[in-house]
């Protein structure tokens, strides 16, 4: 994130740069987007039933490995 | 009475939970396959649960569950000998699963790109772009120094650029000194 405060910062101090490239800032912006985009839709999907119904299962295992222990 | 324990035991579960879209959003990111990262992240819980006695109590859960994630993508891998990848069926499922509101296309032509990625890459821009984690973050979950994430983030960044420049607005968009002028007179 630092580079491209720094770069941000260039830009403003040396607007005529040449190594200033043209559009430059604008697919970086847009490649961090669709990156949060594409991981952010899946996030979205929440959590799948399998994966709580296997929570419950592995407690409950747990909870009657405990109990025959302790007998 | 509430142990000490079961305190520990239900913040575990919790915190579990919590991790769990996060981390299958980054199984879905490494295997390019939403049924394949359900069984990634469905491993990841037996383990997780297995070593929870390991795991200390208060610190980052979501750094040590990526972590057992990543180990456990890898040493898959290397186990199968990296099957061949069915890039069609890998479109086409990533397709079924998101007709979101978003430009299909768009997205579909992001994903292509960052599938040409190296893996090491992928996972250090995904984790640091994506996740959230920080480059100190990243770079204990991969095993690896902080300059090698953050070299590996720069390099899968430009390589994006360089992909995704080409095949989307350099096609289609205004020519480079166009752009130039526009950017200029707009002072973007």
């Amino acid at each position: 994130m630092s580079e491209d405060e720094t770069r941000n910062k260039e830009k403003m101090n040396t607007p005529q740069s040449s190594n200033f490239r043209p559009g430059a800032m604008l697919p970086n912006a847009s490649i961090s987007r669709k990156l949060r985009e594409f991981y952010d839709a899946v996030q979205e999907e929440g959590i799948p039933d399998r994966f709580l119904d296997l929570l419950e299962r592995l407690e409950e295992a747990e909870k009657s490995a405990k109990s025959v222990n302790a007998k | 009475m509430t142990t000490d324990q079961e305190n520990d035991d239900r913040a575990f579960k919790r915190d579990l939970l919590a991790s769990l879209p996060n981390l299958r959003a980054f199984a879905v990111s490494l295997t390019g396959r939403h049924d394949k990262a359900d069984d990634l992240v469905q491993d990841t819980i037996m383990k997780a649960w297995a070593n929870q006695k390991s795991f200390t109590a208060g610190t980052n859960m979501r750094a040590w569950l990526f972590t057992i994630l990543r180990n456990e993508f890898y040493s898959q891998m290397r186990k199968r000998g990296r099957e061949v990848q069915d890039s069609d069926g890998l479109f086409s499922e990533r397709f079924s699963v998101h007709p979101e509101q978003y430009g299909r296309l768009d997205l579909q032509d992001f994903r292509k790109a960052l599938d040409t990625l190296p893996d090491d890459q992928r996972e250090a821009i995904i984790l640091v772009g994506a996740a959230g984690f920080a480059y100190e973050e990243a770079a204990t979950i991969c095993g690896c120094a902080v300059g090698t994430i953050k070299s590996r983030v720069s390099r899968a960044r430009t390589r994006l650029q360089e992909i995704l420049g080409v095949s989307g607005e350099g096609d289609f968009g205004p020519d480079p000194g166009d752009a130039a002028i526009t950017a200029r007179a707009f002072g973007s």
